[in-house]
């Protein structure tokens, strides 16, 4: 019988020889995890339920992202009480400030989640883990009680709806433009319970990183799950890293798929997501009247390298708006060495943003930039809800780290093109970018 | 999920996210009762306060989109809601409503009829909806078997033990 490649994954975790949609089956789990938000509710349960021991202390990562380091007395509690119950049960993966990174960004890079893998997260961006061919889902604090007691999940398997992107994709659009473009295509529940897989041409030319950006945000389309069948690329990011055997599936050619969407990737403009639904898109370059205030670069949808790469590209040499705070977030310990060693700090330094340690902190308005009533920011994050980065008065328009980043400097929402940022330094470009903006009385922000 | 419940209706839109209806900035707690206090906080801030314990929250589609916070279907638990009734639910706040005892129906019919503040009563068990104050009645989409499985075994973990101890 003809499979999806998350039909297949799912059957080889589930003990059959086929699934099809509809079916509900008892998965063994390759990983569980939980962060600071989700775990304590989870022990909790698990404590509460009668469980005495974990099915495998290898097999679960408690990752302590969101709310650290410890932002209040609260939050702190949440941590200790992960990390007693990892000394307890010996859980091999927690890992504490210093070691830690936003989880989605820190378990592929440590090799902890690799292709063919069944991982269900208390936490909704599990998805991410689709771009490394992985059957990947977000699920609740109960349902990560079970499956750190038993490593069992049960799941129905999803329909699987294809998204083909062909062509070449046009300068400065990245996986975070092909995402937002998607779920403004299909809506916020375009993709209710199902599995998305994304393919075609202009995906295969993708970075992993630029990968991880796309499924992570499947559950912004109510799916499942994102998946992109392993390549070169995925087995060169793999190889050397993951801690496991790789096993690579790949969707059959006359597997079902009950919807398919073809687009193509060269008529992709930069896009923006503005409030308050990752679905309310516009190109990033009809919104130059959008004033803002704050700017973050960053999470488990953009703090990778190459997005911090992006951003300095075009942030060297400029400075940012004299009104605008801008925020760098790398999302690891290891991209924050990366990025210092390749330089990128300096450029920030230099164009006037704070860095900050690795947090999920202002994504969710928990701290480390949070907005006050009024306020507006571009945001590389994932969700534009109302009082998602502060006060429920606030706005956040959500972008790559190229829109984000030439926003920053010119005070209102950019395209790096529409800065002058394409042969640097040419200055004739509309919008009063780059240094000259230091000068630029408050309120006379939109283009000149 | 079983007995009639009866309460007051509370009517939103689509698209209900997880952070209007427990902002993330109150997830440093995990309690019933704290959470409850702030249940949809961005869209009344005093939500909590007005609502009465049986009430019930009618929305349209897509309700519980966003975050995997069971935070959420606690928030609605503390604040007193007795029952969810929509036209669609996203998919990890179903699995969560009904991992934490919070009793949610698929009915779209109710939720074109049904008025804010209208006094309606819920048979759990036969998912049957009435609108005592227009006199209408609906059916709810019975849950589906398997899910009744895992009401019947008393939520998610008693479900994963007896499934372990039967091995």
């Amino acid at each position: 019988m003809s499979m999806t490649m998350t039909e297949k994954i799912l059957a080889r975790a589930a003990g059959k020889e086929s699934v099809a949609p509809g079916d509900l089956v008892m998965a063994q789990l390759d990983l569980c995890l939980g962060n600071d938000i989700t775990a304590g509710v989870a022990i909790d349960e698990f404590e509460k339920a009668g469980f005495e021991d974990v099915f495998d202390p290898a097999k679960i990562a408690l990752i302590p992202d969101h709310f650290t380091p410890n932002k209040d007395i609260k939050s702190a509690g949440l941590v200790k009480q992960m990390r007693q119950f990892s000394r307890k049960h010996g859980i091999v993966h927690f890992y504490d400030v210093g070691r830690v990174g936003v989880e989605h960004a820190f378990l592929p890079e440590q090799g902890l989640v690799g292709p063919g893998d069944v991982v269900l997260g208390a936490d909704s961006h599990t998805c991410t883990y689709g771009a490394l061919g992985a059957f990947a889902t977000g699920a609740g604090s109960t349902d990560l009680a079970g499956a750190m007691a038993t490593g069992e999940a049960w799941f129905r398997i999803p329909e699987t709806h294809l998204y083909e992107f062909d062509g070449t994709l046009g300068r400065y659009v990245t996986g975070k433009d092909i995402v937002l473009f998607t779920i403004g295509q299909i809506g916020v529940d375009g993709a209710l319970y199902k599995a998305m897989e994304f393919a075609g041409s202009a995906i295969r030319s993708l970075s992993m990183d630029s990968r991880f950006t796309i499924c992570n945000m499947a559950i912004e389309a109510g799916g499942k799950s994102g998946i992109i069948a392993p390549d070169d690329i995925t087995k060169a990011y793999v190889e050397g890293r993951y801690r496991g055997t790789p096993r690579y599936y790949t969707s059959d050619p006359d597997c079902r798929y009950e919807k398919i969407y073809r687009w193509k990737a060269d008529e992709i403009p930069l896009m923006v997501a503005k409030p308050h639904l990752p679905s309310n898109t516009q190109p990033a370059a009809e919104l130059n009247d959008i004033n803002i205030d704050q700017v973050v670069i960053g999470s488990c949808t953009n703090g990778r390298i190459e997005d911090l790469r992006q951003a300095a590209e075009v942030l060297r040499g400029r400075k940012v708006h004299k009104d605008v705070r801008l925020i760098v977030i790398p999302a690891t310990q290891a991209i924050w060495q990366q990025a210092n060693d390749e330089g990128l700090f300096d450029v920030f330094i230099a164009a006037e943003a704070a860095v900050s340690a690795p947090t999920c902190g202002p994504c969710l308005g928990g701290h480390m930039g949070v907005l006050a009533e009024g306020e507006r920011a571009v945001s590389t994050t994932n969700r534009n809800f109302v009082g998602r980065m502060g006060h429920p008065g606030s706005e956040v328009y959500l972008a790559g780290p190229y829109v984000a980043a030439a926003s920053a400097v010119a005070g209102h929402i950019a395209t790096p093109d529409q800065i002058g940022a394409r042969g640097a330094g040419d200055g004739g470009a509309p919008g009063r970018g780059a240094p000259v903006a230091a000068g630029t009385p408050a309120g006379e922000r939109g283009l000149s | 999920m079983t007995g009639v419940l009866h309460g007051r209706a509370w009517t939103f839109g689509r698209d209900i996210d997880t952070d209007l209806i427990i902002p993330a900035r109150y997830l440093n707690m995990k309690t019933a009762e704290e959470l409850g206090r702030y249940c949809m906080f961005d869209a009344d801030p005093d939500f909590a306060k007005k609502v009465e314990p049986g009430d019930i929250v009618v929305a349209k589609e897509n309700f519980g989109c966003g975050s995997s916070r069971e935070h959420a279907p606690i928030a609605l638990k503390g604040a007193g809601v007795s029952v969810v009734i929509a036209k669609s639910f996203a998919r990890i706040f179903y699995r969560n409503a009904f991992n934490t005892g919070l009793p949610i129906l698929v009915a779209p019919d109710a939720v074109d009829g049904i008025d804010e503040g209208d006094e309606l009563t819920v048979d759990l068990a036969g998912g049957e909806i009435k609108d005592l104050t227009t006199g209408k009645t609906y059916q709810a989409e019975p849950l589906p078997p398997f899910m009744r499985e895992l009401v019947e075994a008393g939520g998610l973990l008693p479900y994963l033990k007896q499934r372990a101890a039967a091995r």
